[in-house]
């Protein structure tokens, strides 16, 4: 983000409409971790507990801060790989299914090699991302081969997924307890768990793809003009095909992490991640249409969404109301970063 | 009884009607003929309400009106059929022709379905088609949905008292010739009701329909041409009548062309689009397609680029018979495309300079798919040097840029990437004199360096005065061939001759 702020021309006016959608996001986020501690901060006047704002706040802490972290992480690996989906100007809703079928897959083959990374067992960690990388291909193939529309062709394969997984474990419950496995939970350093930086160093890899490689490259030909991507020579079935398969992987990654979260696969470990990494890129700005935005925006996409969940815990907003809010957002965000001028009609 | 008055429009940077005086009598048939962008579409608009006048008036009967959209103009009876097949394919053909004005069939919310049969039908009649109402409308063939967009705009008469002012665009260009002779017969009949105006780039059939005919060019109307007295050849010349300057077109530059064959077409055709088309471009040369709209002259490109697969004949790039068509193997063999619309298929708005320049060859500036940005960057310099590329860095994002600027980009993507057969669609279109100077420079440096260009001109004068050969293109087949050499270059009255 850095970078492309560097590249803003000096304009005339410094509040322009682009700059403003650009910094809005990071924008609501400081808003937000600023105002769920006055709430707080109110809520305990109220209660005749006064504290000092922020300094004596239980959202504004390193503790609550982790808290945040462990809950972004998983979906944060989730929402980059739909992100190169969206870039591309596609959608991919089949985050659910792969997300459960790579955490059961990955569990048996944990479970039945060892049981501990230090067997190969470890082999389970690659073998799930496989999976994952082989959804997102099939998903792709149905999508550019049969040449159906992503939404659809992703939502199906979904279901396919959920399937599978229940097909896989009968409705069970895998519990992954080996100790070095869930250290990346239980393991701290500097007060965060291991497995945010787990998710930093995915979200570097990333933006390291999205900004370094051709593939990255061909993502935002594709979305800011498929039609003169083909004409440039690109092979635009090609790229699709590797953009659904890359996000398959990054599905697994959140799988593994939300297997090492909770310690526990099942047909449920994908649920409610559709909603999240969408909405988590959406509100981070990136352009639902293609060709803008990034892995970055992301990022503060999902720590919108998180710190209002968890913010709304603190407070003690009851859940259907998270849910509600974060709908709103969604649309909020839409208008927002939408130029209504330039789009005539919208299916 | 419809007359507009020194009516004035201007877009940014265009002024696309300068104060044009027209004029429609009761039952009469105008004609309307003008070069691509001589402002025919523009004064259509203004008719029929979809442009709102800068200047002058708009007179019905004496009374002075304005439309603030196409419906208002429909209820003072001003209705188009488009040249654009405007009827909603899966629709069914009553839908179609009632389409907006379902409210008299309505009961009680629900559609009566048998009174829109029977209205329908009535309407169907005023235009000799025995259909059924209830056919969905893509059953049907392309002369039988002009007379539907005919039969629909015909409603008017049930709807409107008064005289009606019905716009035909191009009406014929879909027709063979006895739908044109049956199609026009219709049209004389219906006179007793209606005014015509009527505009075809064919121009024998404008001369053997109108009561009279308005010439335009350049925004402004030329000459008014009675029936009796209008003549091709005088109205042709009114048509492009402007100076073509040597100095404009870097003739002085122009240099015989190599031996070297670039590409080779021998009898291909592609389907309906073009027929039998053989020529060969040499390294050094010019090759400049000259047509009419939907001539073939687009299609003939996107076959050398890979996007058009012929149905037969032969083309050969640079010695090799070309088996699979696509924009891949194309850009492998040298090809470079720049379109017509730079927005769609031009550059990448949104990306920046040398990201637009590297598009199309990326292999060249990555290892395993990692890219060398310093690599990019420093090609981008230097291409932003050599064409004087008007942009604060190479990080700026193209979509920013000016036209003629987002053109060099397109320009340098090709080049740097060693392409050395161009082609250029409409380079041009949309660029002010300055720009259109810098496009006609980097066309002659392209041809000092060796490569091969074919040019779909924006105007007649371009072609004349950029290329080496010049081939007429007139319903997919090719109708003369002239030779440009500098100083013995052919007329614009020629090319015309040919085209229409």
């Amino acid at each position: 983000m850095a970078d492309t702020m560097a590249n803003a021309a000096p304009a005339a006016r410094f509040l322009t409409r682009d700059r403003i959608i650009k910094w809005a996001p990071l924008l609501v986020l400081g808003v937000l971790i600023l105002l769920f501690p006055f709430f707080e901060w109110l809520e305990d006047i109220r209660a005749g507990e006064a504290h000092a704002y922020l300094i004596d706040s239980r959202f504004f802490s390193i503790r609550n801060a982790a808290r945040i972290g462990i809950a972004a992480a998983p979906a944060l690996m989730v929402a980059i790989g739909v992100t190169f989906i969206i870039i591309m100007g596609s959608i991919d809703l089949s985050m659910e299914g792969t997300v459960s079928v790579c955490a059961v897959v990955f569990a048996f083959a944990f479970l039945a090699w060892g049981g501990t990374v230090l067997s190969w067992a470890w082999l389970a960690i690659p073998a799930a991302m496989l999976v994952g990388a082989a959804m997102g291909f099939i998903n792709g193939l149905v999508h550019v081969k049969l040449k159906i529309p992503s939404f659809m062709a992703s939502l199906a394969m979904g279901f396919v997924g959920t399937g599978l997984a229940l097909l896989l474990t009968g409705g069970d419950r895998t519990r992954v307890e080996d100790p070095i496995f869930r250290s990346l939970l239980t393991e701290r350093w500097f007060n965060f768990p291991v497995m945010v930086y787990v998710a930093l160093a995915f979200l570097l890899i990333a933006w390291f793809i999205q900004s370094r490689t051709t593939l990255g490259r061909n993502f935002y030909a594709v979305g800011g003009g498929e039609e003169l991507a083909h004409a440039s020579g690109l092979n635009v079935e090609r790229v699709r095909l590797m953009g659904f398969t890359l996000a398959g992987v990054f599905f697994a990654v959140g799988a593994l992490l939300a297997v090492g979260r909770i310690g526990i696969a099942e047909t449920a470990t994908g649920n409610n991640f559709m909603f999240v990494s969408i909405t988590a890129v959406v509100v981070g700005g990136t352009a639902l249409w293609g060709g803008i935005g990034g892995v970055w925006n992301t990022l503060v996409g999902v720590l919108i969404v998180s710190v209002i969940n968890n913010g709304m815990v603190v407070i003690g907003l009851p859940a259907y109301v998270q849910d509600a809010v974060l709908g709103i957002l969604v649309i909020l965000a839409v208008v927002l970063s939408t130029d209504r001028r330039s789009v005539s009609f919208v299916k | 009884m419809y007359e507009l008055r020194k009516v004035d429009k201007k877009f940014p940077g265009v002024h696309a009607l300068k104060a044009v005086d027209f004029k429609v009598n009761r039952g009469e048939i105008v004609g309307l003929v003008g070069e691509n962008g001589a402002g025919k579409s523009t004064l259509m608009k203004v008719i029929y309400g979809a442009y709102q006048p800068d200047g002058g008036t708009v007179t019905i009967d004496g009374t002075a009106v304005r439309f603030q959209n196409p419906r208002q103009a429909m209820e003072h009876g001003i209705g188009m059929v488009f040249q654009e097949q405007s009827l909603i394919t899966n629709l069914t053909v009553m839908e179609n022709i009632f389409l907006g004005y379902e409210a008299r069939f309505v009961k009680f919310g629900v559609i009566d379905w048998k009174a829109m049969a029977e209205a329908a039908r009535k309407q169907l009649a005023k235009v000799k088609l025995d259909i059924n109402p209830a056919t969905v409308t893509s059953e049907l063939s392309f002369a039988q949905r002009q007379l539907i967009e005919l039969a629909k705009v015909l409603t008017l008469e049930e709807r409107i008292d008064g005289d009606l002012v019905i716009l035909l665009d191009e009406p014929t260009s879909v027709l063979a010739k006895e739908e044109v002779d049956l199609l026009f017969k219709l049209v004389r009949e219906l006179t007793n009701r209606a005014s015509f105006i009527f505009v075809s780039h064919r121009m024998d059939e404008v001369l053997d329909l109108s009561d009279r005919v308005y010439v335009m060019k350049d925004g402004e109307v030329v000459d008014v041409v009675d029936h009796d007295a209008a003549e091709v050849d005088a109205i042709q010349h009114k048509m492009v009548g402007r100076n073509v300057d040597k100095e404009y077109y870097r003739e002085q530059k122009q240099q015989p062309y190599g031996n070297e064959v670039l590409v080779s077409f021998d009898a291909v055709s592609a389907g309906q689009r073009y027929k039998d088309i053989s020529f060969d471009l040499h390294r050094g040369e010019v090759l400049c397609l000259v047509g009419t709209e939907g001539s073939g002259r687009e299609a003939i490109l996107r076959t050398v680029f890979g996007l058009q697969t012929p149905t037969s004949g032969r083309v050969t790039i640079k010695g090799q018979p070309v088996s699979s068509f696509n924009a891949r193997s194309s850009v492998d063999l040298g090809v470079g495309y720049v379109p017509r619309e730079r927005k769609v298929e031009g550059i990448v708005a949104g990306m920046n300079v040398y990201e637009n320049m590297t598009l199309s060859q990326m292999h060249n500036y990555s290892t395993a798919g990692v890219l060398k940005t310093g690599a990019e960057k420093s090609l981008a310099r230097s291409w932003i040097e050599r064409l004087a590329i008007k942009t604060p860095n190479e990080n700026k994002d193209c979509g920013g840029l000016s036209g003629g600027n987002q053109q060099k980009v397109v320009l340098a993507k090709w080049r740097s990437g060693g392409s050395d057969i161009i082609l250029l669609d409409h380079p041009t279109r949309g660029l002010d004199i300055g720009a259109k100077e810098d496009v006609y420079e980097m066309i002659r440096a392209m041809c000092d360096d060796g490569a091969g260009i074919i040019l779909v001109a924006d105007t007649l004068e371009e072609a004349i005065g950029l290329s080496h050969t010049i081939l007429v293109v007139k319903d997919g087949q090719f109708q003369k061939r002239f030779d440009g050499r500098p100083g013995d270059k052919p007329s614009l009255y020629d090319l015309v001759h040919h085209m229409i």
